[in-house]
């Protein structure tokens, strides 16, 4: 349509092509455009907070489907829970990336030419300038260039035909480097964060006292590996928790403390691990990241036969109460007949309670410390639903199969009982609470990234710094034929300071002249009132 | 009267004079002759403090005012010493509480807070003190700082020790920089508000339109673009700031969780806070209609900071949690 309304323009297909996309870039990499993106990127970011996210806690995930069954797979489907991988986040960043190299680069090259040009000569007229002072005092040149020497001014010294001499001088080219270094050091920071996610992984696992594990992902309750790490890639070692000790102060825990041994390449060494101390194996980091309890119990089935599970329990509130489950698949292995019973499998659902007030009528404590710790059990018998090769939570009884009559429900009420105390079941068996255990959360995560985020870190405020604090300004002083010397400046930035110190330079160059007498300050220095 | 009752009574201290210092700017802020004109209307006022607010009631032509400029402006002196003992009182009572507790004093909410308030107080007497800003507008940093502390008090928490993770060196490294950075842009907010109120003054005035309350306060304020260029001054100071602030989060985020960026709330809220801050940066140097609206996104920028103060530790479940809030 273009084409036919205007015949006499006949640009070819390919200029037309380019100037569309100058246009385009032009718009795109315009102050106005980042500012519009900036924006944007902060209001894409909201969602990530509002809404569970899989990179955080996929069981929030699974949660809020529970809750939202029709609404929740209509936000996976906008990516509300992977926000900050979702492609409409990626393209506001990636399009800001884009204006922000179209952006840097001219103005590496304006700059690399400002830093290689020539202190430009005075107006004129130099009375136009923000600062501009007739010196009346002797004026040395040489003693000019040496004190703006000194205070790291650049300094063009220019000889005119009629006589007149002016020395240039330029000061602040840091502003504009420590513009372009932060700006260039988002771009790096963010191949660091590419780096991390291309390169890194990490693996959790909850660790019994006196336990060990290796580091391969089997052992992991939970792991990530970056897109281009194999499961091989990862590095040999091995980690036994020895002890872990909680300490709690009124209620609140106030230390954690991991003793553990570590095994790599035919060395050993011992790390007492801590919140905020990570042990370092070989550029692998392992942190503490959190830590619970273990019941241990014993479980004697009809036919005398007993079994002892360690099974680690997770905390429901910031007093400890936690829940758990054991299950006895393999329970009531009749000897006689040497066959499991039909339907003889046991679970039990739990509630480990640390401080059991049995004066309340709360089974719920309130205190995290290991000083009246009970189970509150409820028992089922039937079919765990093991064996289907569903994977399932070791924390829970399957609910389905409760539901579908498959488990039958032992006790209505839970049974509570404490250290060395038994619960006995209708068929004859019996689980003893034999004590409780801690566990240590270990996170284990390798980043190659990480230094290379650091290091973006650190120059982007090194260049934030001179960005915003260096003013570039000029000055400028000239013996004019008629013997009278004049001394100019310029703020290219706004700049308060201009006047108090160029007359500092101008006295320094000349030392009889006295400065005009400062307006004096009232209290309503920041604005002239009417 | 233990270490914590002496905090708390010096808590309370602190509110009452920074109270007593905003109703003696106010008498400065309204009786000041320099302050241009409007003294006839506010002579009708009697009672002083309310005479900021009621300064457009003006219902009687009475033309002397009940306080005279000097004892205005004794008032406003007043004002100042009142800032500086308030100032000191919360030092105070933040240095008791460290001595009762043996630990660094910003563990949960309310010691963050009251961290907030003295950053900011410390900006404005420095302000103050360097002769850029008028002493009479201390009305609005005592007003801010007073509602600031008396907020505080809702998620007022005994003091007590802290949690394994917050026990690092980094919490004097990364909350010393995100209180200073929040108690100084809480002055740059200010600052951004009473702008637009002078600006929005002038255009009233200028166009001939009555100005009624609470714009006509704006009417002592300093020149429009004055105010612009300090607030955007307090932002420049205090970017850098925030983003260290963020980075040494970071850091110790690395160390007590084993990452060192995963879009907690907190998180979240901070990134948003600091590209909010960054296109105001950027909308100050954008021509003159992006410079127009570039204090809106300070206000907005503010907005975000408090959010993530408030909304984000009560209502949003994340690793920022302590102490209950």
């Amino acid at each position: 349509m273009t084409a036919t309304l205007t015949p006499t323009r006949k640009a070819g297909p390919a200029k037309r092509l380019r100037s569309f996309a100058r246009r385009w870039w032009h718009q795109l990499t315009s102050m106005r455009t980042a500012l519009l993106l900036l924006l944007a990127l902060a209001l894409a970011a909201i969602p990530g907070s509002t809404f569970p996210q899989r990179s955080i806690s996929a069981p929030d995930v699974a949660d809020y489907y529970t809750a939202h069954p029709d609404l929740a797979p209509w936000l996976d489907r906008v990516w509300a829970f992977n926000v900050y991988t979702s492609p409409w986040f990626s393209a506001i960043y990636l399009l800001l990336m884009v204006s922000l190299v179209g952006c840097i680069i001219p103005r590496l090259g304006v700059h690399w030419r400002a830093l290689r040009a020539k202190v430009p000569d005075a107006p004129k007229r130099m009375s136009i300038l923000p600062y501009h002072r007739v010196v009346d005092a002797e004026a040395n040149q040489s003693l000019a260039r040496a004190v703006l020497k000194q205070r790291r001014w650049r300094t063009v010294m220019r000889e005119h035909e009629d006589g007149t001499v002016v020395i240039s001088a330029e000061k602040g080219f840091l502003r504009e480097t420590g513009n372009l270094l932060f700006h260039t050091s988002i771009i790096f920071l963010l191949l660091g964060v590419a780096a991390g996610s291309l390169l890194s992984w990490y693996g959790n696992r909850i660790l019994s006292e006196d336990k060990a594990y290796c580091n391969n992902l089997q052992q992991y309750d939970e792991y990530g590996l970056g897109a281009w790490v194999e499961e091989t890639d990862l590095p040999q070692f091995c980690v036994t928790l020895n002890a872990f000790d909680a300490e709690f102060t009124d209620g609140g825990p106030t230390a954690f403390d991991a003793d553990v041994t570590y095994e790599t390449g035919g060395e050993t060494g011992d790390y007492d691990l801590k919140v905020n101390h990570p042990l370092n194996i070989d550029g692998t980091n392992v942190f503490l990241i959190g830590h619970g309890y273990t019941a241990v119990v014993t479980y004697t089935d009809r036919y005398g036969q007993t079994q002892t599970v360690h099974q680690e329990f997770l905390a429901i509130d910031a007093a400890l109460n936690s829940e758990g489950a054991f299950k006895f698949p393999d329970a009531n292995y009749n000897p006689a007949t040497g066959t499991v019973d039909e339907d003889a499998e046991v679970g039990f659902d739990a509630i480990l309670v640390p401080t059991y007030d049995d004066s309340s009528g709360m089974l719920i404590g309130s205190d995290p410390e290991l000083n009246n710790p009970v189970l509150a059990l409820t028992a089922y018998t039937g079919d765990l639903g093991l064996a289907d090769g569903q994977p399932e939570s070791v924390y829970a009884i399957n609910e389905t199969q409760i539901a579908s009559g498959n488990l039958d429900q032992v006790n209505d009420q839970v049974e509570v009982i404490g250290i060395g105390d038994s619960m006995e079941l209708p068929d004859g068996s019996s689980l003893t609470f034999d004590g409780v255990e801690q566990y240590a959360v270990l996170q284990v995560r390798h980043d190659p990234g990480g230094p290379i985020v650091l290091a973006g870190a650190l120059l982007l405020l090194g260049g934030l710094l001179p960005a915003l604090a260096v003013r570039r300004r000029r000055y400028w002083i000239r013996w004019n034929p008629d013997g009278t010397v004049e001394a100019a400046g310029l703020n290219r930035n706004d700049y308060d300071g201009l006047d108090e110190e160029c007359d500092a330079l101008t006295a320094a160059i000349a030392p009889g002249y006295e400065p005009p007498q400062a307006t004096t300050e009232t209290d309503d220095s920041i604005g002239s009132q009417p | 009267m233990t270490g914590a009752d002496v905090a708390n009574a010096l808590f309370v201290a602190t509110i009452l004079t920074y109270a007593a210092a905003m109703f003696a700017y106010a008498v400065e802020y309204a009786f000041d002759k320099r302050a241009p004109k409007r003294a006839k209307a506010l002579a009708t006022v009697g009672a002083a403090g309310d005479a900021v607010a009621e300064a457009d009631s003006g219902e009687s032509e009475s033309t002397e005012a009940p306080i005279s400029p000097a004892a205005a402006r004794g008032a406003g002196r007043l004002g100042l010493v009142l800032t500086f003992l308030g100032t000191a009182a919360l030092a105070a009572s933040i240095v008791t509480r460290v001595i009762h507790t043996g630990r660094w004093p910003w563990g949960n909410m309310f010691e963050y807070t009251v961290g907030v308030a003295l950053a900011g107080m410390v900006t404005w007497l420095i302000l103050v003190s360097r002769g850029m800003v008028p002493r009479r507008i201390g009305l609005f940093a005592t007003f801010a700082v007073t509602m600031v502390l008396g907020t505080s008090v809702r998620v007022y928490t005994e003091a007590g020790p802290l949690v394994p993770a917050l026990d690092s060196y980094w919490i004097i490294i990364h909350v010393t920089a995100a209180i200073a950075a929040s108690g100084i842009l809480m002055i740059g907010c200010v600052f951004a508000i009473l702008h637009l109120m002078k600006r929005r003054y002038d255009r009233q005035v200028s166009d001939g339109k009555p100005v009624r309350f609470p714009l006509n306060i704006a009417e002592r304020l300093p020149d429009a673009t004055a105010l612009e260029r300090l607030t955007f001054k307090i932002h420049v100071f205090a970017f850098p700031l925030l983003t260290f602030g963020i980075f040494a989060g970071s850091v110790w985020a690395h160390f007590a969780w084993g990452r060192y960026w995963a879009w907690d709330p907190k998180e979240v809220w901070a990134f948003i806070a600091w590209v909010v801050y960054a296109a105001y940066l950027h909308a100050r140097v954008s021509g003159k209609s992006a410079k127009v609206n570039a204090p809106w996104l300070a206000i907005l920028g503010y907005a975000v900071m408090l959010f993530n103060l408030t909304a984000v530790n009560l209502v949003f479940s994340g690793l920022h949690s302590y102490a209950g809030v």
